[in-house]
């Protein structure tokens, strides 16, 4: 192999990543196999309440499911056609369409039957969430459903009263699990699972912090297979844990200047979600020395943040960092929602193309960025907001921006050739980079 | 003036009267997207509320801002921004609803000149028992936003003749409405749509003065047509009278719809109470709801389709053709059940995506089948 400038090496917590990812799936297929019960929502929708429920209970998140099915081209094909032909639109979101003709196919992506969820605890905030599990609930004869709104204002304008209505929610959440399942939430659970999904958010921050480091330890392609576990289940104790384990393993890679690119010669931030079918494209512009560092998706897309005085971005702090102990429900419920609306920077452009702009123009300067290369993601409303705002904005603060267009879950609408093409232009022309490997 | 020339004089020349409006007045306009928005407290404040609409024009000036998978409709508004065609709003709004109107609203704060702005945060969840206090804590503010901005309180009584004459011009359009479930409806559906529309336009109480006339003249009105079919629309955002008019070409009338630019803007009233905001709050969240927020908390059932179903008997309506703006993903989610449950009713539906420009001839061929296929008995006995 050929010397590079900087040393590098694969994580040594890759393969936990996968484990964890792989168990998950499995139990909730097999949860009916025992007295498990089974729960359908989204990446977002506050798992740590649901998961305090008495018992065994395993969730199924909808859009990482959705991702999953969109990595893989043929069976991705096979379920947007299933659930185009229910006479649903193709340019709905792609992930919703994979999960819907998983249903429609009856086939589990990992394998076997689709396993119908015994309930739905789903949040909404972009269009299709509440609609996705109403369809889902439709096609599959009547689930029982609750779905609550976070759209409660952006994170700088969060307040008692923004609080006080999502906390209201989930106690009605609560009141519906409980008499849905016929099982109690259990108090010292939901506490432990705040503190977890404290951990968890805070954790991916931090190490999405380490990328500011010259070179970068960590490279967006890598970070999708880490930030997923946040979205599958935030608030375990196993989750928590692989955080940890990942942040120190991530210092230790800028202690020993260890890169995710050999040879890092430019820092690129991109948006949305990557085309998954074709992650190849994220290593082809490696070869030019190219290392794409993340973005305010992969930042926050379960990581928390706030703004500090100097108006940096930095993670938010685990509750034992801040001295908090969780007194009783409501304290838990209170911290919870207040992390989520406040921390989560990824829900703020649902609110303004200038908020997404001005934290995007942050992540340039803090992050030291050379360029943008942006998946203008046609699979992705929530993901792809203000996305031609961004591009002018960060044109204007001086970047190179190239703009690809894509689906992240449905391969009939990435041109994959035409892409690589735009890149080598992109990259030979504008940013004058040579391609160091072949 | 024959108040349905006016209507179709005010459409024709909006952006003219919002101007000479401004200038007989001396009063602020503010621009705004989406239904959600609670007018009455800007008319109370003694702004003119002007819904942003397209031009049914190729949205060429928002390529650079927004990409084209959000929808035509929403592109167009901006496009119309961007061209100046609002340069007289001194205020822009928007109230949270789906997120195209949204990339729009975010654009348009950045590049379109204005003196204010607001993005109001109009709860998704409209049937939880929580949304109603809460919308009514961000009425308060908004309220409180306008009234900095004017230098002006909005008194308990500006609130009640604002909700006074909404009520009055929703109260009244209902009753223009009850006259197109005659066998010979007295206005075609175009006609009824441009009325609904410029409600959106005009100051309500000019409207209103229309409006009684209206009331007052339609019983002894006679077109000169035949009714034919009595059809509904059904869908996304639409002010297309190309459409409209060139289906009621085809011996048929469009007697009832279920658009944003019709029933579904003025069909519930403000119920009075003391607290006033919260009785405007009530009504937004008890409103014939828009797709992005038919869904209820612990129940995803659809209120809409039980009214829309209802219109449909009251109205004796034969088909309903059931549209939407190209990338509508609220209403591309609703429509596959939609359509399934009004023919399980008896009530067939034809599908149409609509773009900024339709494409009439296409159409025409389209629905031309539609209406044979609902007068199959008649024409192949």
């Amino acid at each position: 192999m050929a010397e590079t400038k900087y040393q590098t090496a694969g994580l040594k917590v890759w393969r936990k990543a996968k484990e964890i990812r792989e168990k998950y799936y499995k139990d909730y297929a097999g949860a009916h196999d025992g007295r498990a019960l089974r729960w359908g929502g989204g990446a977002w929708s506050f798992d740590a309440v649901p998961q305090a429920l008495e018992g065994e209970i395993y969730p199924l998140t909808e859009e990482p499911y959705g991702a999953s099915i969109g990595a893989n081209p043929v069976f991705q094909v096979r379920c947007q056609e299933a659930a185009e032909g229910k006479g649903y639109a193709r340019d709905l979101c792609a992930y919703m369409r994979g999960y819907w003709g998983s249903i429609i196919r009856d086939q589990y992506a990992f394998g076997g039957k689709w396993p119908k969820p015994d309930f739905i605890f789903q949040n909404h905030i972009c269009c299709s969430h509440a609609k996705w599990l109403q369809v889902a609930s439709e096609l599959e004869g009547g689930i029982p459903y609750f779905c609550f709104d976070v759209g409660a204002g952006p994170y700088n304008k969060i307040g008692e009263r923004q609080i006080n209505y999502v906390v209201e929610q989930l106690y009605d959440g609560i009141e519906f699990l409980e008499k849905t399942t016929g099982r109690k939430i259990v108090d010292e659970k939901l506490i432990q699972n705040v503190y977890n999904t404290y951990i968890s958010n805070s954790l991916w921050s931090k190490s999405c912090e380490l990328n500011q480091n010259i070179p970068a330890p960590l490279d967006e392609k890598s970070m999708y297979s880490l930030y997923v576990l946040g979205t599958l289940q935030k608030s375990s104790k196993e989750v928590a844990d692989f955080y940890k384990e990942l942040y120190e393993e991530t210092k230790e890679r800028v202690a020993n200047k260890i890169a995710a690119v050999g040879n890092e010669q430019c820092r690129i931030i991109g948006d949305s979600q990557p085309p998954w079918a074709f992650l190849r494209v994220l290593r082809y512009m490696e070869k030019y020395g190219v290392v794409s560092l993340g973005s305010l998706y992969t930042f926050s897309l379960i990581g928390w943040w706030r703004i500090d005085g100097k108006g940096n971005l930095v993670p938010y702090k685990t509750l034992e960092e801040q001295g908090i102990k969780i007194k009783d429900r409501d304290h838990a419920l209170r911290l919870l929602t207040e992390g989520e609306l406040k921390g989560k920077l990824m829900w703020a452009p649902f609110y303004g193309a200038s908020l997404k702009n001005e934290l995007v123009t942050k992540i340039a300067s803090q992050w030291k960025i050379d360029a943008a290369m942006i998946h203008v993601n046609r699979g992705c409303e929530g993901t792809a907001q203000h996305q031609m705002e961004m591009k002018l904005a960060l044109a204007k603060a001086g970047f190179p921006v190239m703009t690809y267009e894509g689906n992240m879950a449905d391969e009939r609408e990435f041109d994959e050739a035409r892409t690589l093409r735009l890149m080598d232009l992109f990259l030979t022309e504008t940013m004058g980079l040579k391609k160091l490997e072949w | 003036m024959d108040p349905i020339e006016r209507f179709k004089e005010v459409y024709e020349k909006r952006h003219e009267y919002a101007k000479d409006w401004k200038v007989k007045t001396g009063r602020k306009v503010v621009a705004y997207f989406c239904t959600y928005v609670p007018e009455e407290i800007l008319y109370a404040a003694g702004v003119l509320p002007v819904r942003i609409l397209g031009g049914h024009e190729p949205p060429h000036l928002a390529a650079p801002h927004m990409f084209d998978m959000w929808c035509p409709f929403s592109r167009d508004c901006l496009s119309q921004g961007l061209q100046g065609k609002y340069n007289y709003a001194d205020g822009v709004m928007i109230a949270q609803s789906c997120l195209h109107p949204r990339q729009a609203f975010g654009a348009w704060q950045i590049h379109i000149p204005h003196e204010w702005d607001y993005f109001l945060c109009m709860p998704n969840a409209v049937r939880s028992p929580r949304a109603k206090p809460f919308l009514r804590g961000e009425l308060a503010e908004f309220k409180k936003s306008v009234e900095e901005w004017l230098g002006k309180a909005i008194t308990d009584k500006d609130l009640d003749q604002a909700i006074e004459v909404y009520n009055t011009n929703r109260y009244l359009m209902k009753q223009v409405y009850e006259l197109r479930k005659l066998d010979n409806p007295p206005i075609t559906g175009a006609e009824a749509m441009t009325m609904v529309v410029t409600s959106q336009l005009m100051d309500k109480r000019e409207h209103n003065e229309l409006l009684q006339q209206l009331v007052k003249e339609l019983p002894n009105r006679k077109l000169d047509r035949e009714t034919g079919i009595r059809l509904m629309i059904v869908g996304s955002e639409d002010d297309d009278h190309t459409f409209l008019e060139m289906v009621e070409k085809l011996n048929s009338t469009f007697v009832i719809e279920d658009h944003c630019t019709g029933s579904r803007y003025f069909w519930n009233e403000v119920i009075s109470e003391k607290d006033r905001l919260q009785a405007i709050a009530n009504r937004y969240c008890d409103r014939v709801p828009c797709p992005s927020k038919d869904w209820g908390p612990d129940d995803p059932s659809r209120l809409r389709f039980p009214h829309i179903l209802n219109l449909a008997k009251e109205y004796k309506v034969q088909g309903a053709i059931v549209i939407q703006q190209k990338f509508c993903d609220p209403h591309e989610i609703d429509i596959p059940s939609l359509r399934e449950f009004l023919e399980k009713n008896g009530i067939p539906t034809h599908f149409l995506e609509f773009e900024v420009t339709v494409p009439v001839g296409q159409f025409r061929i389209r629905v031309e089948a539609f209406l044979e296929q609902i007068r199959a008995e008649e024409l192949f006995v």
